[in-house]
């Protein structure tokens, strides 16, 4: 770390150090992974209401021609990841287990499979509103996990207005890399897509928040940003969930978006690093979403690298690739903080997929023996939130959820496991939450139907 | 096609997937290490009597807990280890020649009625070991003051007489023993006791390196830090509880030392003393028994130290920590609802 970031490096109080391993891929470049000899290609990979096809079975695709169309404005249009037929449109497993329909692809192994499609634009001549149009044309969606898609974010609420576009350069889960080797490798893409949000809402100044376990990513970015003034790029220091949208923002300018409400609330617009490098790369060209970067780690698997992945590509086809290992044990999409660890290799690689993690029993030492709280306090001083888990857990071991929700402000938390990840007594506090949001969600549509 | 994920057996969990290495049994064991310095100290200084009466609180403790789990049918907890400090840390805070079978009544009453009664681990209002204390002070006022010299010549070879008492009979008196036994040691009174009631000065230095007599454990004040120190450096321990309750000590000393030199003993003579250390290091960070919040922390721990010097000042004892604790454990409920944290993004702290 240069010595002048010692000074001027913001900090996150709460949260916790978690053993990184990201030293296993963060220093492999991007690669491009061979196409399945399938594609699974779901019409919901994002927030908001499923994408509706536009192709028939049997009808003959080009890689980046759109093959359904958004299913309203919160929705994105998606675009075939390959050149090839498709060979029906039907059922496929999501990560949470759920079938969902999809248009199944089957790539033509001899094409050339350049993306020819697409047509030059002018984006210093577009009005906003024209980006923001061009932008869902894109199929571009939150591609740090959440798949929110990123033009409604573009789309300033009424009454609200933004001041500052902050981009998210954290990447504070353990063991990804795909935002870090992003920046190192496509900085100019980051700035050029930055500077096209910020175009699009009418602001002037850009924060890029950037962990200091990555210099040379901070130092990439400031070397393709040279003496501009209108992007800040800042270092953060390393702690989890640093890269939360809430906890980025107070680190980064100390506003605090308020409970329930949205970054716009406090003139704010968040973006994740490998968003705005998608929107810089594919807007020029009006190109559609066809691939993502995920990275494929873990001691389950033998080939680790930070992949260049076709949307659809099944996980089956992605693990073999990476080569798992037959000590196997528990395979998760996204982080090991945040992941949903799923139950088949069936499941499509989707926008929202930041990594494939694959955890061996070896990783899971100790037991799980589960000892009653002992009020050490520990989840009280990490919760980011400032929530009080341990009373949060008790009332759910009671089952009084209503309570967890209009006294202690259940509904602020976003699971990012911090509790659970210290509690001594390995009370599964974070699905304690899920299962009490859930029930509480549940009741609240069976009083209003 | 790879035959490796034909194979393959997969589990699903919930995240987060990864855990912190601490568990509570390694916690509640790595207390217990902690305490075993202090434990050494008490013997080397008061010899076998120290060491039975250890013994004796720890087997009392673990046995009644273990029966009483194996009455209720349940699985024995004995192995989480918080059973075990209880019954060292009792057996620390009492005079080293207490006979030994009230040693046995108070670790009984410990995990008894102080910890299997509302539930036990984790659900237990006051710390278990200072249960045990209070009723054996209130049940045997005179045995539990009897202190003795240490660093005796035949420490190591016979029992303080008091010791060895039988059950219900009259203790063999000490005066006359501690008359032949004081050979270049300290005398039987602690220090606060000398301080309070005859208006006889310590020298603090000695009794920050433990040479005073007291309770088995609570002499070597230096040491009793250290031993925290690990605790905390290994994350096992809250210092923030301990820092205050010393703060809340000396402060509230330094004010009646100012006003009243002669009669009030000065802060640094305070924190030296008595059972405040072992007290602020050992007892009042019980998890169980106090606050989660960070402010309620401070609060609870200052309250116990006013509290104490209140005591020791004011009030008809010489030493006031165990009622420190025990009132600082009766209000952590209250202090916790009070000092709830204000949530990210919320416009006030949570209600109590």
């Amino acid at each position: 770390m240069p010595l002048a970031d010692l000074f001027t490096t913001k900090r996150l109080w709460r949260g916790v150090h978690v053993p990184e391993h990201k030293e296993t891929t963060a220093g492999l470049p991007i690669r491009r992974m061979p196409f399945p000899p399938l594609l699974i290609v779901p019409l919901a990979q994002h927030t908001g209401a499923p994408a509706i096809a536009i192709v028939h079975e049997g009808q003959e695709v080009v890689r980046g021609e759109p093959i359904a169309k958004a299913g309203g404005f919160v929705s994105v249009p998606m675009h075939a990841p390959a050149t090839g037929r498709v060979e029906s449109i039907g059922l496929a497993p999501n990560a949470r287990g759920e079938l969902t329909k999809a248009i199944y692809i089957k790539p033509y192994p001899s094409a050339s499979q350049d993306v020819l499609y697409g047509a030059p634009q002018d984006i210093d001549r577009m009005t906003p509103a024209e980006i923001v149009a061009a932008v869902q044309a894109t199929g571009t969606v939150g591609l740090g996990g959440a798949a929110f898609p990123t033009h409604v974010k573009l789309k300033i609420p009424d009454g609200k207005s933004i001041d500052t576009v902050v981009v998210n350069g954290c990447e504070c889960e353990p063991y990804l890399t795909t935002d870090h080797r992003i920046m190192v490798e496509y900085p100019e893409a980051v700035l050029h897509g930055t500077r096209v949000v910020m175009r699009a809402l009418g602001v002037t100044k850009a924060v890029i928040g950037v962990e200091d376990n990555k210099p040379d990513a901070l130092a990439a970015l400031r070397k393709a940003n040279g003496t501009a003034t209108d992007i800040q790029i800042q270092a953060v220091a390393a702690k989890y969930p640093q890269g939360a949208e809430k906890m980025l923002v107070k680190v980064l300018l100390g506003r605090e978006i308020p409970s329930g409400g949205l970054p716009a609330d406090v003139g704010l617009a968040v973006f994740n690093v490998a968003t705005l490098a998608q929107i810089g790369e594919l807007l020029p060209r009006s190109q559609g979403l066809i691939e993502r970067v995920v990275t494929v780690t873990g001691p389950g698997v033998s080939k680790p690298g930070n992949y260049l992945i076709a949307l659809g590509t099944p996980l089956r086809w992605a693990l073999e690739q990476a080569g798992c290992t037959s000590d196997a044990n528990t395979i998760i999409l996204g982080g090991p903080m945040m992941g949903a660890s799923i139950s088949s290799f069936d499941v499509p690689l989707t926008k929202g997929v930041t990594g494939v993690l694959v955890l061996t029993k070896a990783e899971r030492k100790g037991s799980d023996h589960i000892y009653p709280c002992i009020h050490c306090a520990a989840c009280v001083d990490v919760c980011p939130l400032h929530l009080n888990p341990s009373r949060l857990g008790m009332l759910a071991r009671k089952e009084r959820f209503e309570e967890m929700e209009l006294d202690l402000h259940l509904n602020d938390c976003f699971e990012c496991g911090c509790c659970s990840y210290v509690c001594p007594s390995h009370i599964p506090l974070v699905q304690y939450f899920r299962v009490a949001q859930q029930l509480n969600r549940e009741r609240k549509a069976r009083v209003s139907s | 096609m790879n035959s490796t994920l034909h194979t393959t057996v997969i589990e699903v969990r919930t995240s987060p997937h990864l855990h912190s290495p601490l568990s509570v049994d390694q916690i509640m064991r790595n207390v217990v290490y902690a305490m075993l310095p202090l434990c050494a100290y008490a013997v080397w200084t008061f010899g076998i009597s120290a060491l039975a009466l250890l013994i004796t609180t720890t087997l009392s403790c673990v046995a009644t807990e273990h029966l009483t789990c194996r009455l209720n049918q349940k699985p024995s907890t004995i192995p989480d280890f918080s059973v075990v400090i209880t019954g060292v840390l009792l057996g620390l805070t009492l005079p080293p020649g207490l006979p030994l079978w009230m040693a046995v009544v108070g670790g009984m009453i410990a995990v008894g009625p102080g910890k299997l009664f509302f539930g036990g681990l984790g659900f237990n209002v006051f710390n278990p070991a200072l249960v045990g204390r209070a009723f054996l002070q209130a049940a045997f006022p005179i045995a539990i003051t009897a202190y003795t010299p240490g660093l005796t010549l035949h420490r190591f070879t016979e029992f303080i007489p008091s010791t060895l008492a039988f059950p219900f009979m009259k203790a063999p008196p000490l005066a006359e023993w501690i008359a032949n036994v004081r050979i270049d040691a300290f005398t039987g009174a602690t220090p606060l006791m000398l301080q309070k009631f005859d208006h006889v000065a310590s020298d603090p230095w000695a009794m920050l390196m433990g040479q005073r007599a007291g309770s088995a454990g609570e002499i070597p004040t230096l040491l009793i830090l250290l031993c925290g120190a690990y605790l905390v450096f290994r994350k096992m321990m809250d210092w923030r509880i301990t820092a205050a309750m010393l703060a809340g000590a000396a402060a509230t000393s330094a004010v009646f030392h100012w006003a009243d030199p002669a009669k009030y003993a000065d802060p640094f003579f305070t924190l030296v003393t008595g059972g405040l250390m072992l007290g602020a290091v050992f007892m009042a960070t019980d998890p169980v028994a106090s606050p989660v919040t960070p402010r309620g922390m401070w609060i609870y721990g200052i309250v116990m130290g006013v509290i104490t010097v209140l005591i020791r000042c004011l009030g008809g004892l010489a030493e006031g920590v165990m009622y420190a604790i025990l009132l600082g454990n009766a209000l952590a409920p209250l202090i916790d609802n009070l000092t709830q944290p204000r949530p990210y993004g919320a416009k006030k702290a949570v209600a109590p």
